[in-house]
């Protein structure tokens, strides 16, 4: 039975994070009053987001991607080529390619399950060669971001109920499947599958990983 | 205080003399002293039992430089090193890693002597292009302090991290493929060692294991070239595997060895080292306790009670910390295959007891350190290879134990492994060896599984943890063991279920596993106590 490799994006394959990205869109507004201003209400929320993202990864979607509100699709479209360009590519980490290549010459199929945008995604998802992936998208009406994700939400469990179904769909044996993370929150895609692999942890996926005796691999 | 009885001459003793090294327990005998982990044990063992010592430490040479430069200039079946340098040539100095020897010796450690001698003698020679490579095979990475403590800190900052590094066998471009020889086994060396116009071996032999063409063949090699000899048939069919003449291992390895030398051009440094592992507040560990002074007692005793109440990982610590005095005793210079026996014949010197007669019961005190966990934690798996691989296989001749005895480890068999060093042993141990313990359907079914796993891999090349395939060897170096004894007892195993994935049985004490050992081969065992580290091994009539 086929199998695959799973795996988060931001803090696991790449240095960045969902911040980073819109911090570039905040960086390259209409004008250079609005990106000064943008740029500071994103710096100093960054607490905030950090607060909410350790207790709730739904809570800090639910108050960073409001932020999108009023960004216009082209825009965020047109800018995603350069944002990978100049934030995501020279993020990635010089282990993720050796992670991606040895586990693509096990013939596993590559997926990245990520709760960042697809906008931000799909040309890092062309570089690493990667087969599939499931993100998050933003909602548009007429042209502009509401400032909501357009269901379902990919974050934590969700991942893991994802990842079901498309084992199920692609006849993958999810025993034999790999799966990569940096976060805690990620808990349940890493329990969900046979080879799971704490990546850069932080203290909290550390100590899990310990308890739970799973490889704990430094990509940095 | 218990008393004495007279000394009465009981069991075996009149037979033909053994060697000085064998004592027999009498009535009058003290109680031995055996490692079980960080611990020391101190047991009364039953009249009769027969006690291996390690022989004293040969003298070590006077002036270890004079010996290494006199070898480099007096090789065997080689020019002179000097006389093979030349200006603007490429040299690749290979050398062992921190696996050998045990404990790790105090500084400097011989290879920091010998590489600084060669390193002079290549930049008298105009010879600038040199790399320092660590043939450590599938074993972890050295971390950089360790590498620093090998080899000295005046060579590691002018080569550490582009000229002195570890060898990777993980790497798609830094290994190359020399060929198959004539059984069809894959040789895959180093890149940088096979581009290069010498490669000078730097090797430490602590067992008639290591060195020869074990050192380029297997040190610098990938995991294709190591799966035909690294596997349970090998190992069967290794009479022991300490024993080059007759150990297969040995013979493939020879047989790589030979495509080797047809492709590169190695000159071979060997070492043999004395077994001088403790001296001065230490020594009473390696002597007689029949001889023990009223001070050995007390330094015994006081560091009996002082380990009692120390955590695990501190007496783990203060062991670790506690570097051997081992000397040089020989070192030869040259073509692989006269060097190594050169060398070899001196390992033998030092460490083969002449033993009559096999035993029933077998006793080995398991200690803290083992080749693969040096810094590190001896895991279950580590204790199956130091019980079944190594002290099985420290004979010549023919084994220690019966055909069908039992072989008795003292070691608290703790349920520890160290999750940087060891992450693929952890997951052998927790989800394959409940399913099987049978050595064949673990390599056929799952080894590669392990060795391919991207996890592991990268933890191999970019942390210090062991290959994903490394705990397979482990136990298929206990294979012959595996099939030669009838049970194996672990006395002092402070927990039920490890033991019981191994395979084995575990008793509270030393003399309740006796007892039971005597149920297994009957009332009156002939029992043989190994009384090691330092390493003894039996020659055996």
């Amino acid at each position: 039975m086929a199998a695959a490799a799973f795996y988060d994006l931001d803090g696991t394959l790449v240095r960045t994070n969902l911040v980073h990205a819109f911090a570039f869109s905040a960086r390259n507004q209409q004008g250079i009053l609005k990106s000064i201003t943008k740029t500071i209400a994103t710096l100093s929320s960054v607490p905030l987001f950090m607060a909410a993202d350790f207790f709730n990864r739904r809570l800090f979607n639910d108050i960073f991607f409001v932020r999108y509100k009023g960004e216009s699709e082209d825009r965020l479209r047109c800018l995603s080529q350069e944002l990978f360009d100049t934030v995501l590519k020279p993020s990635i980490f010089p282990g993720a390619y050796e992670l991606i290549d040895k586990s693509r010459q096990l013939g596993l199929r590559q997926v990245l399950v990520t709760g960042a945008l697809d906008l931000t995604v799909q040309p890092l998802a062309r570089h690493l060669k990667i087969d599939d992936y499931v993100t998050n998208r933003l909602e548009f009406v007429d042209g502009y971001a509401t400032g909501r994700l357009l269901p379902p939400v990919v974050a934590a469990a969700s991942k893991a109920s994802w990842m079901r179904i498309y084992a199920e769909k692609e006849k993958l044996n999810l025993s034999d499947c790999y799966s990569y993370s940096d976060s805690m929150s990620d808990l349940p895609m890493l329990s969900v599958v046979g080879h799971p692999t704490a990546v850069n942890p932080d203290l909290r996926l550390r100590n899990t990983a310990l308890q739970h005796d799973w490889p704990i691999l430094d990509l940095r | 205080m218990r008393e004495r009885s007279p000394k009465v001459l009981r069991g075996p003793v009149p037979r033909n003399k053994e060697d000085d090294q064998v004592v027999y327990i009498d009535g009058d005998s003290a109680p031995r002293i055996l490692f079980s982990g960080e611990d020391l044990l101190l047991e009364d063992l039953p009249i009769g039992t027969r006690v291996i010592y390690p022989k004293p430490p040969i003298e070590g040479l006077a002036n270890p430089g004079a010996a290494i430069r006199y070898a480099l200039n007096h090789p065997h079946d080689s020019e002179p090193l000097y006389a093979q340098l030349a200006p603007g040539m490429r040299v690749t100095i290979a050398v062992d890693d921190i696996s050998l020897p045990l404990p790790p010796m105090t500084t400097p450690d011989i290879r920091q002597t010998i590489i600084e001698i060669v390193l002079e003698l290549l930049d008298a020679n105009g010879v600038d292009d040199v790399h320092i490579v660590i043939a450590n095979s599938l074993h972890r990475r050295l971390s950089e302090a360790e590498m620093k403590r090998m080899v000295g800190s005046k060579i590691h900052d002018a080569f550490y991290p582009d000229r002195y590094y570890n060898h990777d066998a993980e790497d798609p471009d830094g290994i190359v493929h020399l060929g198959k020889t004539d059984h069809g086994e894959s040789v895959n060396i180093n890149r940088r060692a096979v581009e290069s116009d010498l490669v000078i071996y730097v090797n430490i032999n602590l067992v008639p294991m290591d060195g020869g063409h074990k050192s380029v063949a297997v040190g610098l090699c990938d995991y294709e070239s190591l799966r035909p000899h690294h596997e349970p048939e090998t190992i069967r069919a290794s009479d022991s595997y300490m024993d080059p003449k007759r150990s297969m291992l040995n013979t493939k390895v020879e047989r790589q060895g030979a495509l080797v030398d047809r492709h590169m051009n190695v000159f071979h440094i060997e070492t043999a080292l004395n077994n001088r592992i403790y001296a001065g507040a230490t020594a009473f560990l390696s002597k007689n306790e029949d001889e023990f002074t009223e001070i050995d007692r007390l330094k015994f005793e006081a560091m009996r009670w002082t380990l009692s109440k120390m955590p695990r990982g501190a007496k783990r610590k203060l062991f670790q910390s506690i570097p051997a005095q081992y000397q040089m005793i020989a070192c030869h210079a040259g073509k692989t295959e006269p060097v190594h026996e050169k060398i070899l014949q001196r390992c033998w010197d030092q460490y083969a007891v002449h033993v009559r007669g096999q035993a029933d019961v077998l006793i080995c005190p398991v200690p803290f350190v083992s080749p693969y966990n040096v810094n590190s934690i001896l895991n279950p798996i580590l204790v199956q290879v130091m019980g079944l691989g190594y002290f099985h296989n420290f004979y010549r001749g023919k084994p220690i134990l019966k055909k069908g005895g039992v072989l008795i480890l003292t070691h608290p068999c703790y349920d520890e492994f160290d999750h940087n060093h060891h992450p693929s042993y952890i997951e052998f141990f927790n989800r394959l060896l409940p399913e099987t313990r049978d050595a064949m359907k673990l390599r056929h079914k799952y080894e590669e599984e392990f060795a391919k796993n991207p996890s592991y891999i990268e933890m191999y090349r970019r942390g210090n943890a062991y290959h994903g395939a490394h705990p397979f060897f482990m136990w298929y170096w206990g294979e012959n063991g595996r099939q030669h004894v009838g049970k194996v007892i672990v006395a002092g195993a402070e927990n039920a279920h490890v033991p019981k994935i191994l395979g084995w049985e575990r008793s509270e004490s030393l003399t309740e596993a006796i007892a039971m050992a005597k149920s297994f081969v009957g009332p009156s065992p002939e029992i043989t106590m190994m009384h090691h580290p330092p390493i003894v091994m039996a020659d055996m009539e």
